[in-house]
């Protein structure tokens, strides 16, 4: 079974290595070159063409590999050639899913190999600037598309493509299906499981007018919410200003709206009076008057290997449940 | 000893019955035709009897196990499909690496053998052989797996006359060769003729008839004669059609005993017109009063 399994598989899976080792070689090439440096501002582009390939990956294995794995036998008929062989089509499927689990593991952990290790002096900077949230390792726009994260991804997809070709036994709306699907829990996860796994660090922070990183207004430009820095490489969660007692306040009062200098057009009559101090010195002046504060709650930096091992776990849980499914159902297909 | 036994056998789609209470007996050591109109069930049958569907509802045991329930149950059927699918990719020479990695009991030489009696280019891709070819590789996977019972569900539909008769015999020498029994389906009664020795007709999903090639030919009779009422045939004698002209009387009657009465002339059916009386009459128009023999 195995023999026919890769006899099957072997184009697919080729083609895919091929295009990982072109990749690889020319991380490795330009990684080289990137040891060292501290500016990789001409480096932006390979950084965002890095992030594409590692989200793009898994959600091919699956689309490419996982569906047709089951479709191309159940709409040629060689299903009913190979299950009255003397294999059961237990044996059948478990062979196909190890083969093709293992496979898109190795894909995808190759893949974030040379990615991670492309990235890390980028990543290294990132984590060290309290400013750069979005490029942070434990951003989810990069989380995960880094470290092993990824295998588990590559796993799960791939039992999609399986379960979807199963249940729904033609390529095309099984492959459409399973992207869907494998999008919208990728999208889910961080929302949704990643934030409320690991206990987040909280503090609560007096705002001076050095740590005040964001000051958002509302459409008249009356002082809405701030955002104070938050500590370098970690994912915040929640940023917001909370009063002696420990109470949300969203908006600001009307107290501190005139620490913004008035919407340009108004009437010069209403005008406030003339700024005499810069917003964010008149801001922490009000807060420390009002006695308001400035609660953080986010997941450190130091998070980041625990909360990926858990994601991995989580996806292969996820990916165990699914195997399950296809056992169950294979048992009816005809 | 029976191949193949089914009790109650359905099957059911959705809102639809493709198969329902279907019971049948097939006997070990023959070649058995199932003929019957299209949806009378012969490839739900089939499929059912392979283990590749489920029935709904009844029981069915074949080659004295549940349909595929295990590799013991899947080694003794071999089950040649509609279409006879094969790997498009895959070489002649790579179907037979196949057969021979997928089942202990596998007779490579056979196989080669026969792939090469048959001209089967062995490097080529299954998915540029003709419709006749492909039928034959099927069949050759489905001998050499060595079962104990062969289910082909209508085998030569898709060939020319020529790769038919090639199909069928080469069949029949496998037969006699491996000992193996044998149920295919097909609407092509003539094809059957030349090959099963029994034939069950099924029509409905119901059992219409059931035997000896041989047995039913000889106790069915086309009778025609001056114009007379079918109630006053003797009562040993089953009528399953009937029909009347102005003059004269013609009806197709089973029966043991030889017909006496000298106003008939009795002709001898041949297997296809004996397979279409029962098709086109389901409900026969008197049964035979056993009691009264």
């Amino acid at each position: 079974m195995t023999w026919l399994t890769w006899r099957q598989f072997r184009i697919p899976a080729l083609s895919v290595f091929a295009a990982l080792a072109a990749i690889g070689v020319v991380l490795v090439i330009s990684g080289m070159e990137m040891r060292g440096e501290t500016n990789f501002s001409d480096q932006e582009f390979m950084y965002s063409v890095t992030l594409l390939v590692m989200y793009a990956l898994p959600a091919v294995l699956g689309v490419f590999w996982g569906v047709p794995m089951v479709t191309r036998e159940l709409e040629a008929g060689t299903h009913s050639l190979v299950w009255n062989q003397t294999v059961t089509r237990k044996q059948w499927l478990t062979t196909k899913l190890v083969v093709g689990v293992l496979t898109a593991m190795v894909a995808a952990g190759l893949l974030s190999l040379a990615v991670t290790w492309w990235t890390s002096p980028i990543d290294a900077l990132a984590d060290a600037d309290p400013q750069a949230t979005t490029t942070a390792r434990m951003s989810p726009v990069v989380f995960d598309a880094r470290g092993i994260a990824p295998i588990g991804y590559a796993a799960f997809a791939f039992v999609l493509g399986i379960a979807f070709g199963i249940a729904l036994r033609r390529t095309v709306t099984a492959m459409a299906i399973t992207l869907v699907a494998f999008v919208a829990v990728m999208v889910a996860v961080p929302f949704l499981v990643r934030p409320y796994i690991l206990p987040p660090s909280e503090e609560t922070v007096t705002v001076t007018d050095s740590n005040i990183w964001q000051i958002r207004g509302n459409e008249n430009m009356d002082l809405d919410e701030i955002a104070v820095m938050e500590p370098a490489g970690s994912w915040a969660l929640t940023n917001e200003t909370v009063d002696r007692a420990g109470n949300t306040v969203s908006p600001l009062p009307a107290s501190l709206h005139p620490c913004l200098p008035p919407l340009p057009g108004r009437e010069a009559g209403v005008a406030a009076a003339p700024l005499d101090r810069l917003p964010d010195e008149c801001i922490a002046q009000g807060f420390a008057d009002l006695g308001y504060k400035q609660r953080l709650v986010y997941q450190p930096a130091s998070h980041f290997w625990p909360l990926q091992w858990i994601e991995l776990a989580f996806f292969l849980a996820l990916s165990a449940l699914v195997t399950w499914f296809c056992f169950r159902r294979i048992r009816h297909v005809s | 000893m029976t191949v193949l036994s089914a009790r109650g056998v359905g099957k059911k789609y959705k809102r639809k019955w493709a198969l329902s209470n279907c019971t049948l007996e097939i006997e070990a050591g023959h070649v058995t035709g199932l003929v019957g109109p299209n949806g009378a069930g012969k490839s739900t049958l089939l499929n059912i009897a392979s283990g590749m569907l489920e029935p709904t509802t009844g029981t069915i045991e074949v080659c004295g196990g549940v349909p595929g329930s295990g590799p013991e149950q899947l080694a003794k059927v071999g089950y040649v499909a509609q279409n006879t699918p094969v790997y498009t990719a895959l070489s002649v020479e790579e179907h037979l690496r196949f057969g021979a990695k997928l089942n202990p009991s596998w007779d490579d030489k056979l196989a080669q053998h026969r792939i090469e009696r048959i001209g089967l280019d062995p490097k080529q891709a299954a998915g540029k052989l003709s419709g006749g070819q492909r039928a034959q590789l099927a069949l050759t996977i489905g001998i050499a797996k060595r079962p104990e019972l062969l289910l082909l569900d209508e085998p030569v539909a898709a060939l020319d006359p020529l790769a038919r008769r090639e199909f069928l015999s080469d069949l029949m020498e496998a037969v006699a060769e491996h000992g193996l029994s044998v149920v295919m389906s097909s609407h092509l009664v003539a094809d059957l003729e030349r090959v099963c020795d029994h034939v069950v007709v099924l029509v409905d999903s119901q059992v219409r008839v059931a035997g000896d090639v041989e047995e039913l030919l000889a106790s069915h009779h086309r009778l025609s004669g001056p114009r007379r009422d079918v109630d006053t045939l003797p009562s040993d004698q089953q009528v399953i059609s009937a029909n009347h002209t102005n003059r004269q009387t013609t009806v197709f009657v089973r029966t043991e005993a030889p017909i006496l009465d000298p106003a008939w002339t009795v002709g001898q059916p041949s297997l296809e017109d004996l397979v279409l009386e029962y098709m086109s009459n389901p409900v026969p128009t008197r049964p035979a009063l056993e009691v009264l023999r």
